[in-house]
């Protein structure tokens, strides 16, 4: 009988059933679709994080912070002035150790040896600017002594003037083009930035390849110098010949060019250097304990775990993921909240409505229990009716967020000695150039936002709605419950 | 059999207290058919009430067969009141949304009757009542007549000692109330009730053999030789 009367019940007021499994359905889908926009808010942190870091590292040592004073290692570019009828090009790069931080090569080796350290790599960050141009002599109005340089430029074209002198027409008509060159470890192939890049044509490092001539470009910077496999970037007079091309999985690349580290040491002068070690934990719970063990063991480093990048990652990703976990995570509460409360209100209203149809069951030898069970039957029913369109309409609207990706903008703050990204620091512009190397602090990615659904959201989604049904069977049960069997003769109509 | 005793009902309203019985004593033999009119508001259904067990008096004793109902826990006047007696009411009290046949099978839901023999006594009490081919229609199908079949097959169909009607054809035309009369009082032969109705209806009081009238929660009860 009991489901013979539920059967009957749902199925001829169905109007009332459905408004109460609506108001249900919303906050469920609602919870739905907050949860899995917040773990696709995790989910494209974590993208943020793994285009800098590489997949599988849990921490960065970099050398510590300190007090920048860039000047001797400002970069210089010297041309020499030519003649006014001289239009001969001439190029100068400048190979600079990103962020002025190094650390020696040991380090690496001293923080493989660190407990709970399953594994160290280091790498050089480099970022070359490249000035290539004309550069003409100015001339002089009044007849003195030759010597004018460029005006533009601070470079030592320049000679004394005289104070009676003029310079007119000199000037310098040049390109300034600044790349990120990463030096990588070619024997640790699965540590480091390159690792959050597929090999997309050719091929990646032999790990034979320590001091090979050969460099893997970066997907985007590669289209747009129009390199492909097989051609020469030079850097610095040495030609690399181009093997491969990577795609980042994500966001940006970590370096336009990937080459041997050894070739990147050379390049930059900086035998036996890195900027960066990539450290992967032996246990990723243990990552705080391995952070300090490295921090007190081995002096003058900074240690970046990606808990303390995420910290540093703002832009509309950060608001956006704020706002996913704080307001959305209160609207679902305070929706579902509502929800239950209205379905209960509703139930128990549905029950006052029927109070003969309980007062003559009751009348009829019903126990009081078997009536509320009924009540709160249908509405457990309603509950998971609203719980099925509610997981229908989350995961529509999950699906809804996934398909149209709004692209949301990270930006990772620089921390300490730069982590991939054009790190710390002073900018080494070249006198009076503004801008070449101009170096951001900061590192900007675009990242499309999705909205997986967890297997788990659903479950959690179901036992709402049961609790949904059992919440609103509780109002109208107890109301059932207290019907007295003599209501049965009451004459409401 | 009944024996009532002082019996009292006070309804509390605000400040003011009802009393809508005022003291009844009465007594009604097993097979008994009586009959009860008065004025409204004379405490005609609250007397019901305290025969059926749907309420307890607020002093005094409903005796049924030697056990006071006034005394008895909720639960066991719930048994009391599935095993024992069965109810009619002025407004038919039908689920809705339930057939004919379920309807009636409600009643025997608390006694524990297997579902197939709950379907085949729901049926037979319906053909008793003459709705052999209404079984499958909801209240909302059948009309006012129909629709206290139903109710009367409801309340026989768990073959009660007592079977108590308030008004059973109060909401009904002439023509039904006859009807009606005819199939309450067949059933009351025919399965030995102690059969107890409201009415407002004179001509129905003057034809009963015993009528007892309320008045402001007081009775008077009159033998009818005639008849
Ligand atoms: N639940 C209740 N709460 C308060 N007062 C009540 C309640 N039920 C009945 N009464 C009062 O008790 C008195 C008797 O009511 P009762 O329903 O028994 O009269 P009745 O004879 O059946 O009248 P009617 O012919 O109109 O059905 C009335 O004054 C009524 O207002
Ligand atoms: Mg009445």
């Amino acid at each position: 009988m009991f489901f013979t009367y539920l059967r009957r019940e749902l199925r001829r007021r169905r109007k009332a059933a459905l408004v109460v499994a609506s108001g249900l359905a919303l906050g469920i889908a609602l919870v739905i679709v907050v949860s899995s926009v917040s773990s696709g808010m995790e989910k494209a942190q974590g993208k943020v994080l793994q285009s800098l870091y590489g997949l599988g590292t849990d921490m960065t040592v970099t050398k510590a912070a300190q007090a920048q004073s860039a000047t001797g290692e400002r970069p210089r570019f010297q041309f020499d002035a030519r003649g006014s009828d001289s239009d001969e090009e001439q190029s100068s790069d400048r190979v600079m150790v990103q962020g002025f931080q190094t650390l020696a090569s040991s380090t690496v080796t001293k923080v493989g040896a660190q407990k709970g350290v399953s594994d160290a790599v280091g790498g050089l960050s480099l970022q070359v600017v490249k000035v290539s141009g004309q550069f003409r002599r100015g001339e002089f109005q009044q007849d003195q002594q030759q010597g004018g340089g460029n005006q533009q430029g601070g470079g030592p074209g320049g000679g004394q003037q005289s104070p009676q002198g003029r310079v007119e027409g000199g000037g310098a008509d040049f390109d300034v083009n600044s790349y990120s060159v990463y030096g990588t470890d070619v024997t640790e192939p699965d540590l480091g930035p390159l690792t959050s890049s597929k090999i997309t044509s050719g091929r990646t490092f032999k790990t034979s390849e320590t001091n090979a001539k050969v460099v893997v470009a970066d997907s985007s910077y590669a289209k747009e110098k129009k390199l492909a496999l097989g051609d020469t970037v030079t850097v610095k007079g040495v030609k690399y010949e181009v093997i491969g091309i990577a795609t980042p999985d994500s966001g940006d690349a970590a370096a336009n060019l990937y080459i041997p580290l050894k070739q990147a040491q050379t390049l930059s002068d900086s035998k036996d250097k890195v900027t960066t070690i990539y450290v992967k934990a032996s246990d990723s719970q243990q990552i705080d304990t391995v952070k300090s063990t490295i921090g007190k063991n081995i002096s003058g480093t900074t240690v970046t775990t990606s808990a303390d990048l995420a910290d540093t990652v703002s832009g509309s990703l950060s608001t956006a993921s704020d706002l996913a976990s704080n307001v959305g995570r209160w609207l679902s509460v305070a929706v579902l909240v509502a929800a239950f409360l209205v379905a209960g209100l509703l139930t128990s209203s549905a029950v006052s409505r029927r109070v003969r149809e309980f007062g003559t069951l009751k009348a009829l030898g019903w126990k009081s229990g078997r009536v509320t069970r009924q009540v709160v039957g249908e509405a457990v029913v309603n509950g998971l009716v609203g719980g099925v369109l509610g997981i229908a309409l989350g995961l529509g609207g999950a699906y809804a967020v996934t398909a149209v990706s709004p692209t949301l903008q990270a930006e990772l703050g620089s921390t300490g000695g730069g982590l991939g990204g054009p790190g710390g620091g002073a900018g080494p512009g070249g006198g009076g150039m503004g801008g070449p190397a101009r170096q951001t602090a900061s590192k900007a990615l675009d990242v499309a936002l999705t909205a997986p659904v967890a297997l788990d959201t659903i479950a959690i989604a179901v036992g709402l709605a049961v609790a949904g049904g059992l919440v609103a069977g509780a109002f109208g049960g107890w109301r059932a419950a207290r019907l007295r069997p003599a209501d049965a003769l009451r004459r409401v109509e | 059999m009944y024996e009532l005793r002082g019996t009292t009902k006070q309804y509390r309203r605000g400040k003011k207290t009802v009393d809508a019985l005022a003291g009844i004593d009465l007594t009604i033999a097993d097979g008994d058919r009586l009959v009860i009119q008065g004025p409204t508001g004379g405490g005609k259904s609250t007397l019901l009430q305290m025969l059926g067990g749907l309420d307890r008096p607020t002093s005094g004793s409903v005796e049924l067969d030697g056990t006071d109902l006034a005394g008895l826990s909720e639960s066991r006047l719930t048994k009391v009141r599935s095993e024992n007696i069965g109810f009619v009411f002025q407004s038919f009290n039908l689920i809705p949304t339930l057939t004919a046949q379920e309807n009636v099978e409600t009643a025997l839901v608390p006694l524990k009757v297997k579902a197939r023999e709950r379907r085949e006594r729901a049926a037979a009490a319906l053909e008793s009542v003459g709705l052999a081919e209404r079984l499958g229609h909801l209240p909302a199908e059948l009309s006012g007549g129909q629709q206290q079949r139903v109710a009367i097959a409801r309340a026989l169909v768990k073959q009660p000692k007592v079977l108590l009607a308030d008004e059973p054809t109060g909401n009904l035309d002439e023509s039904m109330r006859d009807e009606i009369m005819d199939v309450l009082d067949t059933m009351w032969k025919e399965h030995g009730l102690t059969f107890v109705m409201v009415t407002h209806d004179s001509s129905i009081a003057g034809k009963a053999p015993r009528v007892a009238t309320l008045r402001k929660g007081r009775i008077t009860v009159k033998e009818n030789v005639n008849s």
